[in-house]
Order: C-alpha cells, then structure tokens, then sequence
C-alpha cells in the first residue's frame, strides 16, 4: 500500500495525487537557498559564543580585554550589557520568578551556557579570541537526577524560586478514588523517557542587524516557529513587537522542533549587532549545536492503571516529573500540556488522575522535538496496556481491544477534554493485523522461541494529536491565573494568493517548512480549485513578519500543515475563485454559478470561454469593466481557525489539539544473545491520518519519523555525568541510525477524513516519533520477560537485561554437592498485613492457581502429591539467572493459624533449598498479620554470588511471595499507592483524618 | 608548509570544469573556501568533524569531506560539486531518480549523498542493496530513512547496466 505508482487524485484533480515535489529542482542542483548561503550587508560581522564548561557555577567576573586586543575582533557582548538592554524571556508559568536572559548574568546552570559573544571580521578570528575571554566561575553543586531536583535538599538553581519544582499541577476527571477502589486489579509501572533530538543536519544561523534610527531589530533566522514564540523575543528585546523583523531564508536544513530554540539565539544576535553597530552572523557549529540548541524533555513517570477483571481499565493515575534542564523556555512546560487531552490514548477511559511536576536542572533547556510530548507520554501508557496484559495473563492485544474508543462514539470527548474528531479504531487494528500478517508474525515467534532464540512481539495504539490548540499550554496555569491573564486558544493559519496582470499565481503561506514539501501540496490544492497547471504556480515560503500575513500559531510545528494551512489555502483559492467567478459571470452576463474552471480556461459548459490568465488580468487592467462589487486588483489573504479549539474550561478539560489520526504498530524483534543487539525482525505501522493529500510525501514523512524513532528506540541519549558534563558532544558520541541500521516498515493506510478541517486530512508527520519507540519496547519485554526497560536500548543495557544463563554442565561431571557447613546458611523473618480474615487467606495459600501465581518466575506447577508440587522456576540473583526444577510442598498444616511452605531445587547453577514458616494473626479490625520466619540454604556456584547479595535477593524473593499473596487477596498493592498516601497527608494536614 | 597564519596563499583549482582562483588562509577549511570564496553554496557544513557526510565533494574524482580538507591542499586539484551534475538545465538520472523516489526532504545532506553516489556508481556499477547501504553509511539523513536514496541509487545502477536511455529513466514511478 505504500506504492502509490497507479493512484491517481480524487476525481482526477490534484489533491490527492503522489506529485513529485517543486522543491526538488533547486536542492537536487545544489541550489537551495539556506540561511547561511544567503548574501550578506557589506561590513557584515561574525559572532562566536563562549560557553560555560560548568554545570553549575556564579559568573565571578568577565574579563575580554585581551579578546578586544586580538586584530579583527570588533566588540565583545557581555551579561552586563544585556542587563543594560534586554530583558529576561517571559515564562509560562506564573509565580516562578526563574530568570533565563539570553546571556548568563549571574551563574550559569548548564554546561554550553552562552557567557559572552566575541564579534569579529571573520569566524576563524572571533573563535581565536574565544580562549581569550577570561571568565571566573565559583562552582557550585549540580544536580541532574530530576527526581533527586524535586528533593527539599538539592542544590537549588534558581534562588528566587526557592526550589527547584517550578511547575505543580493536580487533575482529576470523573471519579478515580472510586475506580481504584472497585477495581478488581491494579497495575503499575514507573518509566523514565531520556533526552534526545532529532537532530537536523543543518544547524542554527541567525544574521542580525539594528537599526539605530528606528529602533528595529532585523533579523533573519532558520526559526521554524510557532510565531507566539515572537512575542517573547520582542519582549526579550525590550522593543515593541513591530520593532522584530524576523525574517525566515527560503529553505531549511531539518528541523523536527529543534530549531523553535534558535529563539535565544535570535535575540543575543540583535543585542550583538547593536553592541557591534553593524550587522552579525553567527552560524551555530555541530558541537555546540549538541550541547546548547535544545532537546527533548526527559520524564520520569510512575502509572498506574484500575482494571477490572476483564482487562477493562476504568481509571489511570499518572504521576509525572518533567525535566526542563537549566530554565523554562518557551514554549515549556508544554511537553507536558500538548497531550494533555489526550492523556487516555486510544483508549475509553473515563477516569484519570493527574500530577505533573516541572523541575529544573543543570542541563540544556528542552523543547520542540518531533512528537513533542507524545513519545514521553505514550512509552508510559502503552508499556502500562503491555504490563496490564501481562499481570492479568492476557493477550496485549486483547487487552488493547476491550479498552479502544468505540467507532460509534465519535467525535468523542475524552475525560480531559480531548475532541477525538474521527477514526474507527478497532476496524483500523484489524486491517493492520491482515494486512501486516500479524498471525504469521506470532508463529515466527513461537518458531523462533522453540529454536531457542529471543524473539518478542510488540504492540502499540496510538492518538496522534495535530494541529495545537494555542491555548493548551494554559493548562499549566490555575484557573484563576487563566482568568487573570485573559483566554487562549484558536489555531490561526494563514495562507495569500496573488494574481499578477499576466495571469501568474504566486501563493505565499506561513508554514516555514524545513524539507515536508509545503509548496508542491500548496500548489496541488490551489491548481485544482483554479484549474491550472500545478507547475506553473509559485508558492513562497519564506515569512517576513514585517510585511507578510501571519500570526502566533505561524510556523511549522504540531504536523499542522495539512490540517490547517492546506486548509486556509484552499479558502483563500476559494475567495480568488469567487472573484474570478463574479468577473467572468459579468462579462458574459452569465449566473457565476455557472462559470466553470479547468485545463488553464475559465468558462460556460456549452458557452463562453476565456483564459485564465484574460479573466485575471481583467482585475489589473481593465477595472472599468469590473462588477460593482469588485475593486480590482487581485490578492486573497485567508485566514483560518477552527471553533473546536476552545480555552481550558475551569475544570480544567482541554481540547489541546484540533485532529486526532490513530496509529496502530506491531513489530517482531529477535535479540542476540552474545551482543545484546536488539534486530527488527518485521515492523508494521499502520496509520488513519485522515485524508491524504499527497500520499507519496506521507510515506515520506512517516519513514522519516520512524528512522529517528529508531534511533531513540535503539541508540540515542543525550547523556550526562554527575557532575553535570555533556557525554554526548559528537556525532560519534551521539549515534544517529545510518542507511545499514535503518529498517524497512510495512506502511498500511486507512482514511477517516477530519470533519473539522477544510480538506479532511489531519497530521501525519509526528505518528511513529510517538509509537514507535513504546512498540520496540515492548516487543524486548515480551521477549525477555522483563518488565524494567528502559531506552535506548543499547546492546550493552539489553545485555545487562539479558543477564547471564548458565550452560548445563559437561557430561560426565556431576553438579558439587551442596556442602553443608553446620547450619542454614541465611535466616531472616518478616510480616505483612493483609485484609482479609486468617480463613480466608489459609484457604488462598492452599489454592495451586494461588501457589503459581504468587511464586516469582513461576513458569509451571504441577501437582504431584497432596499439597506437593513439582515447579519450573527462573530465579536471578544480581546478574546472574538460572532455571530451577523445583519441588514446592505446604506441610505442617495447622488450619487457620500456620502452615510451612518449603521448595528445593537444583539447576545448572547449583541447588538451593528454602522454607518459611508462616503464623496467621488476626489483628482487631479483623484483619491478618502474616508473619514468616525463613531459612535459605544454597550450594554450587550460586553461593560463589556472597551471603550479601544473597541475603538481600532471598529477602526481596521471599518478600514477593507474601506481597503477591496479599495482592491476590485484595486486588491492589500492600502499603497503598502513591495518591493514597498524598491523600492522606493532604487530609492530615487539613486537620480532616484519614481520606482514604 | 610554513606560512604565517594569517598569510593568504593563492590557490588555482578546477571546480566544475572551469579553473578558478582564489586565496586562502592555510588554516581555511576546504568547504568554507568553496562556498564563501567561490560561491558553491551547494557543498554543505553539518558537522565539521568528518561524520554526517553533506560537505562530500570529489577531489579529483575521489569521493572526499570538504570540512576534513583544508583548501590549500585543494590546490591544483579538480573538485566536482553538486552543481556540476546538471547539464544544460537538465538533471541527470541520479538526479531525475532521486526525485522520482522522494530521496530528500529538506535537501541539506542531500548534495553530499549525490557525490558519494556519483563515484560510487563508477566504481560498483551493479550494486546490490547491502553495498549500496553501506556506502551510504557515511551519510546521516534525518529526513527520509533512507529508504528512497536506495531505491534511486539501485534503479539508476539497473538502467545504466541495461543502457536504458535517459527518456525511459524520467519515467515518474510516484507521478501519475
């Protein structure tokens, strides 16, 4: 389905066509216009940046005298001269008073940090005076471990804030306490997202000048937008806004998110150019592009699902901390907030629980990264789903199923205020499980298994949100901030068409594309409303904010392209259309409704007929004979937004994007066992995006996505020391997936259009950023059996995962005995509380289906005997795991009050014999205190691992015997949950007793 | 050589089939001398340390990073760029087959991967998949996936072994 050799358009127009791209002709030929291959004023200047090298430390003194002295160096702009003439970057938060100015002015809180701009004749010469520049720094004490941030005792990095938890915001949508409490199972995960970036190949450029005269910034950058972030440089440059010129070049190299960071950089090369009093360049390099452009947020999530006893989850508790780095940059804390409508996924869930903390620390700031917010949110959901499955002994996949958002249920409002506007979820799945073979792919499994070998199968389902609410990262604010600072929402697109007096169209849209194609599908989408050759329409992508239409949500971001601004280009194709309509009716003392458009002509059916470019030209050059509604001239500007992107309410319910397409992944991975190399046997996406308007760039854009995913999946971090020190500063640091690595999807498609959009399609580019890495995940779970994954999985983290199987011994030799040196050699007693009365929890320990269960790595029982078992056990101590044949028995029977329960086994790593002896109590509340004395004995090489290791691995063993147990009988953990334990200290604290 | 560093050598090489002068620093980089000096904006900087491949020129014929080259070692040397491959307005068929099969999306890395294919074509004319992938294994592409460089690259070597013309090559596999 990815060929789209024999497809034609929609009823043979343009839209809808694999047209072979415009922009194609001038970067084949080398002959792209990219912001460094731009002509410059004559007496331009070039800039280079010292950066701190420390993570953390005060700014004691600047000393450039000996820089200024260097021949060619012009000018040296320090903290101190932005004080005098900048202001900090407006936060998003309020109450925060964190200050990030474009310079370091007291201490620097990442490595990279920019501490001053020496300006110069050339490069070369100002990065020669770099080493010059003496800078002394006090160290101070970092911190980079986000949860360890959030911690009373951290090194703080901002003073005034006072701490480092910049951020805190609780949800809660419909009735979650409720569900928890009902449900039948709880299940849980705690999973970290790292750092890491799409990383395009073209760097940031800024040219900067200021003109004295009128106090006008004028600056030409590779921003990609969005254009809200225009309103906080200005700010930043304490002029109004008219006085930023900020122009875009005709072509960028990649952006992927990356380059809406340029904006500090936007602002340092203004305040540069004025110190200078001449125009500066500054053309970021691959190094500090690594260290000090911008990344995505890295999260720490704990999760936890309701379920009842069929696999259907009734309520979600997310509990999330996301690590901004150094400062809040616009637009942050929005990693968190662009999904926040989204938060149940695919999924039906009417329950949700919500904490989100922000923390700073002492590494780069993060922001736009291709699936923004989405690859954090949804490796936490759908490694969730997977371990939903895998506690309650049911098929993923089934799991996924009963929970999907029914297909009669759109549009459908999520619990936190999502519009999902179309889609049928569970048909989109089947045709993905045929189409893709997903049968064949589970017999490979098994095949490959029984031969052996590490194979896993993952799965994934996924709402890919696009086209953002501007109005979304309000959702942060309290609704009494919200009030305060006046609503907002919307998603303004814009798109001009102007005719010239020979018939020519030019289209011009505020899209600021890096590569997607945007002037090829505008031309499309204008060519069939006008009825012209696609070809001989020039769109223009380059925006001027001096001049051109646009607005905040300008700029290229949340995949809104085909959604919203194809969209405002087909309404202002529309406006020229009508005009030209009512010109040639007039003429032809016609009904405009009948005037007609196609193959370069304007006409009647079985009338009159004109060329376009005469019915035009009549608009420029002969007004006179123009209706008396029509002014002449002709230029069409067309803005558009969407009703259905409304401010948060006051319960916080937020439709945080316009379109929702569904994703649906499965994939197969065989690891090796040696390397640890995670293979990608077969990897099938499929993918409602709505309608596609050029399916060839779709297949393009989501290859695209899911190479980087890839990446993020199997080889990218963006690392740091303790001490705060940058690990991944080259491109030899930081591995990017190359044409060997990169894997070949099966793309599948199916088309709900968008009911909400003018040409129903929605977004499509940022999917597989989104799914992908959780569906890589989840296929090594399934093949290793472990819960604990954590990206990138590395060959040496999978490795580590893997642990090491011990080979059965030669033939021949005899296992050693256990030596017995007087005595067990570990015994230890504990307790947990179980509510449930002792009969109760006797008659469960005597159950076998309870007895498997709650054995960990339990793969079989079966009963031999009365109260006797033999077991098939996998048990690991540190990095070392061995398979146990294993005869488990419950002796000593004294029924409700105590029991033994005793195993013994042996594997290739020795034997190992235990037994505890268990005393039921019954407590006043009617509740059972379970208390366990226990005895370990172990021989062979397994007791080579030391009586430390042991001790603690037998008592987390044991100890998850009884919590499993005591799981069982209740359905939740013992000791209750996070929110419970926050409830109760908030109900304390507010003098009302236990709330729970 | 032993010059001063702000000494500028005079430097003659054949860029493109035209000789051309200019002068240089013996510390210029090679990829900054042909795009500020000489105006070949089409040769890319990525990374400036050898690894993403889009400053890959041809040095007499030989597939090179301009970043890793200074421009005094270019003299009398030919260099090919990206803007060499067009004749008379007209893309050649890595070019047209690039295109065909979205083999870029932004375009940035794309000018280097076309000279690596240029030699490479010359040196391996009947490639299969895993050589072609591994001569692209010194270019990073964040765009496509690289999915449609191979694809290009392994059509333009099959019409070129069964000397298929340039007319059948323009033949738009994506186009309708």
């Amino acid at each position: 389905m990815s060929d789209h050799s024999t497809e034609t358009g929609v009823d043979g127009g343009y839209i809808g066509r694999s047209q072979t791209r415009f922009e194609d002709q001038a970067l084949l030929r080398g002959l792209g216009r990219y912001a460094d291959d731009l002509a410059t004023p004559p007496g331009t200047l070039h800039a280079a940046v010292v950066r701190s090298p420390h993570a953390h430390a005060r700014v004691l003194s600047v000393d450039a005298s000996e820089a200024l002295a260097l021949k060619g160096v012009r000018a040296v702009l320090t903290g101190e001269d932005v004080k005098r003439w900048a202001h900090p970057f407006p936060v998003g938060v309020r109450g925060a008073p964190m200050e990030h100015w474009c310079l370091a002015v007291d201490k620097v809180r990442y490595v990279g940090e920019p501490v001053c701009v020496v300006i110069a004749e050339d490069r070369y010469r100002a990065e020669d005076a770099l080493e010059l520049v003496r800078v002394q720094y006090e160290p101070l004490k970092p911190v980079i471990d986000p949860e360890k941030a959030a911690a009373e005792d951290a090194p703080v990095l901002h003073e005034a804030v006072g701490g480092n938890v910049v951020n805190e915001r609780h949800f809660r949508y419909g009735d979650p306490e409720k569900a928890f409490e009902e449900a039948a199972h709880r299940v849980s995960i705690k999973v970290r997202f790292p750092r890491n970036s799409c990383t395009p190949i073209e760097c940031y450029v800024v040219v900067g000048q200021y003109q004295p005269a009128t106090g006008v910034y004028d600056i030409l950058s590779n921003f990609q937008g969005p254009y809200a972030l225009h309103s906080v440089m200005a700010r930043a440059l304490n002029v109004t806004s008219n006085r930023l010129r900020l122009r875009t070049p005709p072509d960028s190299g990649g952006s992927f998110g990356i380059k809406q960071g340029v904006l500090t950089y936007v602002v340092l090369m203004g305040l540069a150019a004025r110190k200078a009093g001449a125009p500066v360049k500054w053309v970021e390099d691959r190094l500090e592009h690594l260290q000090a452009s911008s990344s995505a947020t890295n999260r720490v999530a704990d999760m936890e699902a309701a379920v009842d006893a069929d696999g259907r989850v009734t309520a979600l508790r997310y509990d999330q901390i996301d690590d901004c780095g150094g400062y809040l940059r616009a637009p942050e804390p929005a990693t968190f907030y662009r999904m926040h409508g989204n938060l149940t996924g695919a999924y039906g869930i009417r329950n949700l629980a919500v904490r989100n903390r922000v923390v700073l620390t002492n590494k780069l700031p993060s922001g736009l990264n291709r699936g923004f917010g989405g690859g954090q949110m949804y490796f936490a959901l759908e490694r969730l789903m997977h371990q939903v499955a895998r506690q309650l002994n049911l098929d993923p996949l089934e799991v996924m199923r009963r929970n999907l958002v029914p297909a009669d249920a759109f549009p459908y409002r999520t619990a936190s205020g999502a519009l999902l506007d179309s889609g049928n979820y569970a048909d989109t799945v089947d045709l993905a499980l045929r189409d893709g073979g997903y049968q064949e792919l589970i017999q490979r499994r098994d095949r490959a298994r029984a031969e052996g070998k590490l194979y896993g199968v993952g799965l994934c389902a996924v709402v890919e949100p696009s086209i953002s609410n501007m109005g979304y990262i309000t959702t942060a604010l309290t609704p009494e901030q919200r009030r305060k600072a006046g609503p907002k929402n919307g998603a303004v697109s814009t798109a001009t068409i102007g005719i010239d007096p020979l018939g020519g169209i030019t289209v011009h849209v505020s899209s600021t594309p890096q590569g997607q194609g945007h002037q090829t599908v505008a031309a499309q989408v204008v060519a069939e409303v006008l009825g012209v050759d696609p070809a001989s329409i020039l769109v223009n992508v380059e925006l001027d904010t001096g001049k051109d239409p646009w607005s905040i949500a300008s700029g290229n971001y949340s995949s809104r392209f085909a959604g919203a601004v194809a969209g405002a280009v087909h309404k202002a194709a529309l406006q020229v259309r009508a005009r030209l309509a009512n010109i040639a009716a007039t003429m032809w003392e016609a009904d405009a409704e009948r005037v007609r458009f196609a193959d370069g002509k304007v006409f009647i059916e079985d009338g009159p007929s004109l060329g376009f470019h005469r019915v035009a030209g009549t608009a420029h050059w002969s007004p006179a004979l123009l209706p008396d509604n029509e002014s002449g001239g002709l230029r069409e500007t067309a803005f558009w937004t969407p009703p259905q992107l409304e401010a948060p309410d006051d319960d916080d319910h937020i439709n945080s994007s316009l379109c929702h397409g569904f994703i649906f992944d499965y994939c197969g991975v065989e690891i090796d066992r040696v390397t640890g190399e995670v293979h990608i046997d077969r990897y099938v996406t499929c993918h409602d995006a709505g309608r596609l308007l050029n399916p060839m760039l779709v297949d393009g854009q989501i290859r695209g996505g899911f190479t980087q995913a890839l990446g993020v999946a199997l080889m990218e971090e963006f690392a740091y020391g303790e001490d705060g020190s940058f690990l991944s500063g080259t491109l030899a640091d930081y591995l990017l997936p190359t044409a060997p690595e990169a894997v070949e999807p099966l793309i599948l498609h199916t088309e709900t259009p968008s009911p909400f959009t003018p040409l129903g399609a929605k977004g499509v580019g940022e999917g597989n950023n989104m799914s992908t890495p959780v569906c890589i995940a989840n296929a090594v779970a399934d093949a290793l059996g472990r819960d604990d994954i954590q990206l990138p999985l590395t060959p040496s983290r999978v490795r580590g995962l893997i642990g090491i199987d011990e080979p059965p011994a030669p033939e021949g030799l005899e296992p050693l005995a256990a030596p017995r040196a007087g005595g067990p050699a570990l015994q230890a007693r504990d307790s947990v509380v179980v509510p449930a009365s002792p009969q109760t929890v006797y008659d469960t320990v005597l159950d076998p289906e309870t007895l498997r269960a709650i054995i960990p790595g339990c793969h079989a029982l079966e009963l031999e005997g009365e109260n006797q078992y033999r077991a098939d056990v996998t048990v690991g101590v540190g990095m070392i795991k061995a398979r146990f044949a294993a005869r488990v028995r419950l002796s000593d029977l004294d029924p409700p009050h105590s029991l033994r329960l005793s195993g013994s086994g042996d594997s290739a790593m020795g034997s190992a014999s235990g037994s505890a002896h268990v005393t039921l109590v019954e407590l006043d509340n009617g509740h059972t205190r379970l208390e366990y004395v226990y005895e370990v004995d172990v021989g062979g090489k397994i007791a080579a691992v030391g009586g430390r290791m042991l001790q603690s691995a037998s008592k987390i063993i044991i100890g998850q015997v009884f919590n499993r147990l005591a799981q069982r009988l209740t359905g939740k953990p013992v000791g209750g949950g996070l929110w419970q334990r926050l409830r109760a200290l908030i109900a304390r604290l507010l003098g009302k007793g236990d709330a729970s | 050589m032993h010059a001063p560093a702000e000494q500028r050598t005079e430097i003659e090489l054949e860029l493109n089939g035209e000789t051309r002068h200019g002068r240089a620093e013996p510390r210029t980089q090679l990829c900054d001398f042909l795009r500020h000096d000489l105006g070949a904006t089409g040769v890319h900087v990525g990374c400036e340390h050898g690894v993403c491949g889009a400053c890959t020129v041809l040095v007499d014929g030989v597939a090179s990073r301009s970043c890793l080259m200074l421009a005094v070692q270019a003299d009398g040397r030919r260099i090919d760029t990206v803007e060499s491959l067009a004749r008379d307005d007209v893309m050649n068929d890595l070019q047209q087959a690039f295109s065909r099969h979205h083999a870029l999306q932004c375009g940035f890395c794309t000018s280097g991967i076309l000279m690596s294919c240029v030699e490479f074509l010359q040196r391996v004319p009947a490639p299969d998949e895993a050589q072609v992938r591994d001569m692209l294994s010194g270019h990073l592409c964040r765009c496509t996936g690289y999915t449609g460089i191979v694809r290009a690259v392994l059509e333009v070597a099959r019409q070129r072994q069964s000397g298929e013309s340039q007319q059948n090559a323009s033949e738009k596999p994506y186009d309708v």
